[in-house]
């Protein structure tokens, strides 16, 4: 029975020794360690939080990176488009310009190609007849170069005339 | 992490397998010191029957005035604790327990009787069997004594300044860094007490009675491992489970309990609302009386599970010599199950020492929290209250 009779010895210093610890634990072991940890804490808490905010700083910059890349992608390619547009259209311009300027030249040198023909043709007939003039000159002067030949000249028009 | 709790059951197992062996050590000294030379006119077999597993276990579990480690009678090697003793008569006695021998002589007046010190009438008279007990004085004698528990009690008391001293130099040093040593072993045990026991059972006002709550938790859960320990002074007293050292536990979760109690609490008890008048009648006697039976319940639980732990522990090893004593081959034989059997209580001991300390602060900690919870009706928690009231 004397197990569940409480002593009053160890009643007396267990009451001493226990506000001891507690007194003194209070004030200088758990004030501190508590206190500690929860600053701790506190500082875990704000560094999770900090790197959340880099990590969706770093999101949202990537994102940006990839938004400027596409807009930077769709430039290049309009720029590029543009260029052989215009390419082809100063292409298509000069080929044009060239064919007509071709067409013109042949069209004036056909031109001038007649007129010279014409002109050749004209002088070839202007000489043509200087010639026959000076043939027709000569035979006359050789028909008419001795006075009997003059006179039989005369009598074969006087003849024809005397047909008439 | 998984590795470092590996290490640390191994460690804690080769532990409990070291000091049960050390007991084991002890307690066969013990079991030798019976036989030669105490009784040597009957140093026969049947006079080795003499031992006494009760006698053994029952002065191991109670209190005593000094502190026996091996051996007994004559050869017993004991060490002396101061006893203090005060009277109106006779004013302040102060002197070593051994003085008194074994309860064989008196000494300034005073003998042993069983297990108390009694106040005698002949000053002069040396043997104490023929020394009378003087009654009147003895019914008021103030035995202040430093006996084997308050001794166990001064020196966790000092491990335990230690232990929370250093930690929270090495906290004041390092604020930011990570726990290292003693203080990455202790603070889990500090968080575990704030945020499962503290924070859930008190709610946002716990921080006023953490200090209580960690002081308590760690004082028996020291206590409780110190009294696992064998042999050395100061370890292996059952001092959570001595009766007196769990009432001033238990009285201080109560006294805090009614100092920080609010209306809320007290019309609960007396008149709790939406309940008829009739089933009142019954209710309210009996919530009265649960105001004191939960801190003695309390009480009782923290006494009564270290105590048994201790007593079957010590059975189990008694199961040795009684086997000795039919024949040597059955001790040989026995003390290997013993063993076997004390290893493994000794690590239910280790889970009770850590289950126990939690038990009663958490216990403390929903009885707070039932005293200070403010405000509206809450059924859920009052089922909860009377289910954990089970454990």
């Amino acid at each position: 029975m004397e197990l569940v009779q409480p002593a009053f010895g160890l009643l007396f210093w267990m009451i001493v020794t226990f506000s001891i610890i507690f007194f003194i634990l209070k004030k200088f072991a758990w004030k501190p360690i508590l206190n500690m940890i929860k600053e701790r804490e506190h500082s875990i808490e704000s560094a999770l939080e900090s790197a959340e905010q880099a990590r969706k700083d770093m999101q949202d910059l990537q994102a940006s990176n990839e938004k400027i890349l596409a807009q930077a992608r769709a430039e290049r390619d309009a720029l590029l488009k543009e260029a052989r547009d215009t390419k082809e259209a100063i292409v298509n311009e000069a080929k044009a310009k060239a064919k007509t300027e071709s067409d013109k030249l042949v069209a004036q040198a056909r031109e001038t190609i007649n007129s010279e023909k014409l002109a050749a043709v004209a002088e070839l007939k202007n000489q043509v007849a200087t010639l026959s003039i000076d043939i027709a000159e000569k035979i006359l002067k050789e028909h008419l170069s001795s006075d009997d030949k003059q006179k039989a000249l005369m009598s074969n028009l006087m003849k024809e005339v005397n047909l008439n | 992490m998984c590795r470092k709790i590996n290490t640390f059951k191994r460690n804690s197992f080769l532990f409990i397998l070291f000091f049960s062996v050390l007991s084991l050590a002890s307690l066969k000294g013990l079991a030798n010191g019976y036989e030669p030379v105490e009784h040597p006119a009957a140093a026969t077999p049947e006079a080795a029957a003499n031992f006494d597993p009760g006698k053994l276990i029952t002065e191991h579990i109670a209190d005593g005035y000094g502190w026996h480690i091996a051996g007994e009678g004559q050869n017993a090697i004991a060490m002396p604790l101061p006893i203090i003793l005060y009277s109106k008569e006779r004013g302040l006695d102060v002197f070593l327990s051994n003085k008194f021998d074994h309860g064989h002589s008196t000494y300034n007046g005073y003998k042993l009787e069983g297990n108390h010190i009694v106040a005698v009438n002949e000053m002069d008279e040396m043997n104490s069997h023929l020394a009378t007990v003087n009654e009147e004085l003895t019914a008021h004698l103030w035995d202040i004594s430093i006996t084997k528990n308050v001794f166990a009690l001064l020196l966790s008391a000092f491990i335990l300044l230690w232990m929370f001293l250093t930690v929270a130099k090495a906290y004041k040093k390092g604020s930011n860094k990570a726990p290292k040593g003693l203080q990455s072993f202790v603070e889990p045990m500090i968080m575990f007490v704030r945020d499962d026991v503290a924070k859930n059972s008190i709610g946002p006002k716990y921080e006023k009675f953490m200090p209580y709550l960690l002081t308590v938790f760690f004082f028996i859960f020291i206590n409780n491992l110190l009294g696992l320990v064998p042999l050395i002074p100061g370890c292996g007293a059952n001092l959570t489970g001595n009766i007196a050292v769990c009432l001033v536990l238990a009285g201080l979760t109560l006294l805090i309990t009614l100092i920080n109690s609010n209306g809320h609490y007290w019309r609960h008890i007396f008149a709790m609302p939406g309940v008829p008048i009739p089933v009142l009648i019954i209710l309210t006697p009996i919530e009265i009386l649960g105001v004191v039976l939960r801190p003695f319940v309390l009480m009782i639980r923290l006494f009564a599970n270290i105590t048994a732990g201790h007593i079957i522990g010590l059975a189990f090893f008694s199961l040795i010599f009684i086997f000795g004593q039919m024949s040597t081959g059955a001790g040989y034989g026995a003390s290997v199950v013993s063993v076997l059997f004390t290893v493994f209580m000794g690590l239910m001991e280790l889970l009770v020492a850590f289950l126990q300390a939690y038990v009663f602060t958490l216990l403390s900690a929903i009885y707070i929290g039932s005293a200070i919870e403010e405000g509206h009706h809450d059924d859920h928690h009052h089922a909860e209250n009377s289910k954990i009231d089970l454990v």
